[in-house]
């Protein structure tokens, strides 16, 4: 690698001590980050991979945790494959990023082909190696996208880019735990382990399928000082048992619209901790963390160009120029990831009200009552603050005499009793849109549901129209 | 209850709702004069839609609009059957 270049993601690791306590946690084993440094999890050289372009996918995050280290400044390209990714859309990913080798833990037979049949194993066990190659490359790391429907996109990145948000490299934290519920395979998720790697501390990690009152036994008996979850995560977390966490200092939410419904049971629940909701994609990178404890985002933070980020909002969403963005999309014939002045529409629905920006959800999600609009977002808000209420998921429903109607599927919480009858919980939760919003944006129907399904990435799973 | 008292019930409640008052509900009263308006109707069609598993107004089913409030009544009972 020519001198002046970025260090690789092992180079940074190790340019500075790293604590003995330092450690992994997945949900079956666990490392210490200075092994890191000189072990090995593949089943085959390391050269052996030099320029090449890699799809990495193992059955557990954790195994690609220890895969990416390795990886990062021997391989070309990097295609970090999430869990739930559909195998059919394996063959056209595999051709944009002109993968030629697959890194798995898998034995199975793969359920597609490679063109150039290679296949490294690769474990959760290190073993550590004799000598590591010096890092050769500048590796691309391909991050997929988690659109609602068809084909992901791969946004490229690089480590100086992944890595440009986080402060504090290498010191030793000594009682910084982080725990995420993110899948570290997508981009929220990686900030949080690289965040750990490289920024100090510890990191526990939820094991596939893992039930979240196990995980947060796991987070306590670990010590937990820094967790970040999506609001619906967080909003699952109220709804254990037992769910105190007495090291807590920081919970972050990122991913979803957070409500100050959420921040203030958060901050009934963890009185000790910093509530904080952050603002990032896949595509535009880090953009802002919001830490005064109220919903919506400050003035300054959009209005004033930060750490190589600037913004603005454009037709009603945000735009991001920034040096933490993502690079382009992978691929022949794939749209353009920025406009022409290297500005990203993140496609989020910014509005301004009383003195702060607030977020309205995707533009994709709009319901069209009769030509008027309705963002779901706006009006979950709303539902969310009724006490009893522990979710909600606001949809449109297709309607013979307005095109659409907004429908709300409501979870109610464990404030609601037996003795609550769903004729009057229907009949106060209309009482509180109506009083809120106007007329097409209150709910025709409300159902009340015992589940609302969440997505792997910790989102709701929203199906629009 | 009947498919029509449950009709009549749900339009008095959206009216009330909606803090209209609805003129009286005869078969041959013309929809559009009965004093609910577009968001009204759209709202009844979603909840009876909810409470009869049907919505005989929608794309591929063969129900035109209703002129009436009669017909109104019909498309669900026939829906139903």
């Amino acid at each position: 690698m020519p001198a002046g270049d970025p260090l690789s993601l092992r180079e940074t690791l190790g340019s500075g001590p790293i604590h003995a306590e330092r450690i992994l946690c997945g949900f079956e084993a666990r490392v210490r980050f200075a092994d890191l440094l000189n072990g090995s999890t593949l089943q085959a050289p390391l050269a052996e991979l030099s320029g090449c372009s890699v799809l990495l996918r193992t059955k557990d995050h954790f195994a690609t945790a220890l895969a990416l280290v390795q990886l990062d400044g021997a391989a070309e390209r990097i295609v970090v494959a999430p869990s739930c990714l559909p195998p059919g859309h394996l063959p056209a990913l595999i051709r944009d990023a002109e993968v030629d080798v697959l890194v798995t833990d898998s034995e199975e037979p793969e359920d597609f082909e490679l063109a150039r049949e290679r296949r490294i194993r690769c474990s959760s066990t290190l073993v550590a190696v004799e000598k590591v190659p010096r890092a050769r490359h500048r590796t691309e790391w391909l991050l997929l996208t988690s659109g609602t429907t068809g084909l992901p996109k791969m946004a490229v990145h690089d480590l100086a880019g992944l890595t440009g948000a986080i402060e504090g490299r290498t010191a030793y934290a000594p009682r910084l735990v982080w725990g995420t519920f993110y899948d570290i395979r997508r981009y929220g998720g990686l900030q949080i382990y690289l965040r750990a790697l490289l920024g100090g501390g510890s990191l526990v990690l939820a094991g596939s399928g893992e039930p979240i009152p196990d995980f947060l036994k796991r987070l306590k008996a670990r010590r937990v000082t820094h967790l970040s979850g999506t609001p619906s995560h967080w909003r699952r977390v109220l709804m254990t048992p037992l769910n105190d966490l007495p090291d807590l200092r920081y919970a972050r939410l990122s991913g979803e619209i957070a409500d100050q419904a959420l921040l203030d049971s958060l901050k009934r629940n963890y009185p000790q901790a910093k509530i904080g909701h952050a603002y990032a994609s896949t595509e535009a990178g880090v953009v802002f963390d919001v830490e005064d404890g109220l919903e919506g985002v400050p003035l300054d933070l959009i209005d004033k160009p930060h750490e190589g980020v600037e913004m603005k909002i454009v037709d009603g969403t945000l735009r991001v120029r920034s040096v933490r963005g993502a690079l382009r999309y992978a691929g022949r014939d794939k749209p353009p990831l920025k406009d022409a002045d290297g500005f990203v529409d993140t496609g989020d629905v910014l509005r301004l009200a009383n003195g702060r920006y607030h977020f309205l959800g995707r533009k994709g999600g709009i319901v069209n009552v009769g030509g008027l609009k309705v963002h779901p977002e706006e009006v979950e808000a709303i539902i969310n603050r009724h006490p009893k209420v522990r979710m909600s998921l606001v949809r449109a429903r297709k309607n013979p005499f307005t095109g659409s109607v907004v429908v709300a599927d409501v979870l109610l919480n464990d404030k609601a009793g037996a003795s609550t009858r769903a004729k009057d919980m229907e009949k106060e939760i209309l009482e509180l849109c109506r009083n809120a919003l106007p007329e097409h944006k209150v709910p025709a129907v409300i159902r009340f549901v015992t589940n609302l399904e969440v997505a792997h990435s910790g989102k709701l799973v929203r199906h629009y129209a | 209850m009947t498919v029509r008292q449950l009709v009549i019930s749900h339009m008095n409640r959206v009216a009330e709702e909606q803090r209209l008052s609805l003129a009286p509900l005869t078969d041959d009263l013309v929809l559009l004069d009965c004093g609910l308006d577009s968001l009204g109707f759209a709202i009844l069609a979603a909840r009876l839609e909810d409470e009869l598993g049907v919505d005989p107004f929608a794309a591929g089913a063969s129900a035109g609009l209703p002129v009436t409030l009669g017909q109104f009544v019909q498309t669900y009972e026939n829906a139903g059957r």
